[in-house]
C-alpha cells in the first residue's frame, strides 16, 4: 500500500485534535474531508440505508469525499447506540462500492482496557511507539478541553458582538493556530492568547438577556451543518446559548452516577447514548430559570425519542417551554426558521410579561 | 388623515389581506387564491384592497407580512414587519378573544396548534412532515367524490353513521375511502368520516401531548367547514369558536404588529411595477446554495439563500 493517509469523520471542531494524534502520535499523514455540503449529504444518503440515523449518512458522504481527496485509511469510533455499528456498516458499504481502503474500527477497542486502543492504532502503523501515541492522545484530550472552553465562551457572547463576525473570525484563527501545537506548553500559550483575545471582543450585552439551553443527540447537536446552524440563528436574535454537551463534558468529565441520582424522579433506567445527559441538563436549565430549551436529534434517534416524554414532564413541572427538532436529509431552512422565530417570540413575550 | 395598517398573509394556497384602523376595526379585507404565484396574487390583492379603501380619509403607515411567502412579499411591499405565522395568528386571535386558551389552525398545506396562557403563547406545534389533515387533502378528496369542497361540511352534517376512515396518513386514508365507497357506504357517511379523520389526524399529530382546554378558537381555511367543526366538538367535548373572519387572523395579527414598527408610507400603485425573482446557484463550493434575487423594474432590491459570506450578493445602496 502506498503512503498512509488517515481520515476521521468531521465532527464539530475536534478534527484538529484527531489530526494531532495521527500526525504527531503515529507519524502518518492526515486528510480532512472537505467541509460538509449538500453534496456530502446527497452522496451519503444515496449509499446509506434509508432509515439509518442521519449522522451515518453525513459520515459516509464525508468518507467518500475524503477518499476522493486522497485518504486511504479511515477511522470510525464506537458508542452506546447504533453508532457502535456504524464502522462495520460503513466498511461494508465502501467495500461494496469498490473503494480499496483500510478501515480501522475503534468500536473493537474497550474503554476499560486502554491497551486495546493501542492494538487498533497498530493497524494503522505497526511500528507505533506506545509512549509517543500516549502522549499525543493526552495532548489531544487537552486540546479538546481548550476547544470546548473557547466555544462555550463564544456561545455565551456571540449574540452580542458589536462588530458582526468578530467571534467567528477569531474562532477560525484559533483552530488554524491549534494545528501548529506540538506540546502542552504551546497549547497553554494558545489557550491563554485566544481567551484574552476573545475577552477583548467588544460586546453589548443587555442586563437580562434571554437564555436558551440546547440538549439532544451527540452528533446533530455538535455539527452545525446537521442542525442547520441553529446556534447562529439563535445568536442573531441576541440570545445566550448554553450547551453542556461536548466531548470534554460527556467523555472526559463524565459523572454518570451523580447524573442518575439527580434525575431519578424523572428516569429510573438509562435509555442509552445521550439520553441521561439530555434529561439531566434539561432539568438543570429548568431549575436555573432558563427562558427555554431546544431539543435536537436526528430523525429516528431512539434514545432521544425516549427522552421526549420525560422532557414534556419537566416542561410542565417547571413551566419552561421546550421545542423539539428532528433532522433528516431535508436541506430547506424555511420550516426550521419559522419555528425558531416563533419560539423566540414566545419566550420573549413570556419574559416581557414576567418583568412587568 | 387617519392612520391605517395593512396585513398580508401569503399562504401556499390562499392569500389574505386586511386593512385596519388604529382601533383594529377592519376597513378592507380580501381572500384570494395564490395559484402558485405569490407576487401576482399580492398584486391582485392590493388592487382589490385599494378599491375597498378610502384613500382620502386614511393613510397606510404600516405593512406587515406573514405566511410562507412572507419574506419575498415583505420585500416587495416594503413591509415594516415580517413575522412568522404562529406569532401572527396568536396576536390576531388574542385581539378578538383575549381569553383564548387553544388555537386550532388548519390551512391549505399546513396545520398548527397554539396554546395560550393568560395572553401569552406557552406552547405550539406545526405539522412538518405530513400533509394529512390539511385543506388540500379535503379538497382533493371532494373532487374524487364529485363535490365542491364548499358543500362538504353541510353534507357531512347529514350523516348519522360516519364511516371509519384511517387517519394516520393520506395514502392510507385515500385507499380506505376508495374501498369503502366501492362496498356501498353512503356518500354523506364517507364525508363525515373524512372530517373525523382529519380531526383525529390533527389531534394525534399536531395536537399530541398538548394541553387542549377551552376556550378553543378554530381558524384557517378549513374552519369554514361545518363538518370539521362538528367533528372537533365531538372529539374535544368542548364548544369550538369560529370567528366570521377566521380566515383572516394571520393577516390581522401582522397588521396589529405593524403598528409597533417604524412607520412607512405605503403606495397602492404596484400594479404596473414589475417584480421578478431569479434563482442563481452559487458556485463557491459544492453546497451550491440557491440564491434568490428579487428585482423591481429590473433593479436588484434584495437577495437571500446563501449560507456563507462567499455567496452574498450585494445590493447596491440607494436602489
Amino acid at each position: 500500500m502506498s503512503k498512509v493517509k488517515v481520515n476521521f469523520p468531521r465532527f464539530g471542531s475536534y478534527n484538529v485534535a484527531v489530526r494531532h494524534i495521527i500526525v504527531n502520535g503515529l507519524g502518518v499523514d492526515y486528510v480532512d474531508a472537505p467541509p460538509i455540503t449538500k453534496k456530502t449529504l446527497e452522496i451519503g444518503a444515496k449509499y446509506s440505508p434509508d432509515f439509518v440515523c442521519t449522522p451515518f449518512k453525513y459520515q459516509l458522504g464525508g468518507y467518500i469525499e475524503a477518499i476522493e481527496a486522497g485518504a486511504n485509511t479511515l477511522i470510525q469510533v464506537g458508542g452506546a447506540c447504533r453508532l457502535n455499528y456504524y464502522g462495520e456498516l460503513h466498511e461494508q458499504i465502501l467495500k461494496d462500492l469498490g473503494y480499496e481502503v483500510r478501515f480501522v474500527n475503534m468500536a473493537n477497542a474497550d474503554f476499560s482496557k486502554p491497551l486495546t486502543f493501542y492494538e487498533e492504532f497498530k493497524k494503522i502503523k505497526p511500528s507505533v511507539n506506545l509512549k509517543k501515541i500516549t502522549s499525543a492522545v493526552l495532548l489531544a484530550v487537552k486540546m479538546v478541553e481548550v476547544i470546548d472552553k473557547v466555544e462555550d465562551y463564544i456561545r455565551e457572547n456571540v449574540g452580542f458582538e458589536v462588530v458582526n463576525g468578530s467571534f467567528e473570525k477569531l474562532h477560525k484563527e484559533f483552530l488554524e493556530d491549534l494545528k501548529e501545537v506540538n506540546d502542552k506548553k504551546e497549547l497553554n500559550l494558545i489557550a491563554k492568547l485566544y481567551m484574552s483575545k476573545l475577552k477583548r471582543v467588544e460586546t453589548n450585552k443587555p442586563k437580562n438577556p434571554l437564555r436558551v439551553g440546547i440538549v439532544g443527540e451527540y452528533y446533530t447537536i455538535m455539527d452545525e451543518y446537521s442542525n442547520h446552524y441553529m446556534e447562529k440563528e439563535l445568536a442573531k436574535k441576541g440570545i445566550i446559548i448554553e450547551r453542556w454537551m461536548n466531548v470534554s463534558n460527556s467523555i472526559f468529565h463524565n459523572y454518570v452516577k451523580e447524573i442518575k441520582q439527580s434525575i431519578k424522579n424523572y428516569a429510573k433506567y438509562d435509555m442509552g447514548a445521550t439520553s441521561m445527559y439530555t434529561i439531566k441538563k434539561a432539568l438543570d436549565y429548568a431549575k436555573d430559570n432558563f427562558d427555554g430549551i431546544i431539543h435536537v436529534k436526528s430523525f429516528g434517534c431512539t434514545p432521544e425519542i425516549d427522552t421526549m416524554p420525560v422532557l414534556e414532564r419537566i416542561s410542565e413541572d417547571y413551566k419552561i417551554p421546550i421545542i423539539y427538532f428532528s433532522f433528516d436529509t431535508q436541506t430547506s431552512d424555511v420550516g426550521i426558521n419559522t419555528r425558531i422565530e416563533a419560539f423566540y417570540d414566545m419566550i420573549m413575550m413570556r419574559k416581557e410579561k414576567k418583568i412587568k | 388623515m387617519k392612520k391605517a395598517y395593512m396585513g398580508v398573509d401569503i399562504g401556499s394556497i390562499s392569500t389574505k389581506g386586511i386593512i385596519i384602523d388604529e382601533d383594529n376595526k377592519i376597513l378592507a379585507s380580501e381572500y384570494i387564491w395564490t395559484e402558485g404565484d405569490p407576487i401576482g396574487a399580492v398584486k391582485r390583492l392590493i388592487s382589490i384592497l385599494k378599491g375597498q379603501f378610502n384613500e382620502k380619509k386614511y393613510k397606510v403607515v404600516g405593512v406587515g407580512t406573514t405566511g410562507s411567502a412572507r419574506k419575498l412579499i415583505g420585500v416587495i411591499l416594503g413591509a415594516n414587519i415580517v413575522k412568522n405565522e404562529i406569532t401572527a395568528h396568536a396576536i390576531g386571535t388574542l385581539s378578538l378573544y383575549p381569553d383564548v386558551h387553544t388555537i386550532f389552525e388548519i390551512g391549505g398545506q399546513d396545520s398548527k396548534i397554539i396554546i395560550i396562557d393568560h395572553g401569552i403563547v406557552t406552547d405550539y406545534a406545526m405539522n412538518t412532515l405530513c400533509a394529512a389533515g390539511t385543506g388540500s387533502f379535503l379538497s382533493s378528496q371532494s373532487k374524487r367524490l364529485g363535490l365542491e369542497v364548499e358543500e362538504f361540511g353541510e353534507m357531512a352534517l347529514k350523516s348519522k353513521n360516519p364511516t371509519n376512515i384511517a387517519a394516520r396518513c393520506t395514502v392510507f386514508a385515500e385507499s380506505d375511502l376508495v374501498h369503502k365507497v366501492q362496498i356501498g357506504h353512503k356518500k354523506e357517511d364517507i364525508i363525515a368520516g373524512l372530517c373525523k379523520a382529519v380531526v383525529n389526524n390533527y389531534l394525534n399529530n399536531v395536537g399530541k401531548g398538548k394541553k387542549i382546554s377551552a376556550p378553543i378558537v378554530f381558524q384557517g381555511g378549513v374552519s369554514k367547514n361545518v363538518g370539521v367543526i362538528k367533528a372537533f366538538e365531538e372529539a374535544t367535548g368542548e364548544k369550538i369558536i369560529v370567528d366570521p373572519n377566521s380566515h383572516l387572523m394571520g393577516a390581522l395579527g401582522v397588521a396589529i404588529l405593524s403598528k409597533k414598527a417604524p412607520e412607512v408610507s405605503f403606495d397602492f400603485n404596484i400594479e404596473d411595477v414589475t417584480f421578478e425573482t431569479k434563482g442563481i446557484e452559487c458556485k463557491g463550493c459544492a453546497n451550491n446554495c440557491e440564491r434568490i434575487c428579487v428585482y423591481k423594474d429590473g433593479k436588484l432590491i434584495d437577495a437571500w439563500g446563501n449560507k456563507c459570506d462567499k455567496g452574498a450578493i450585494k445590493v447596491k445602496a440607494g436602489v
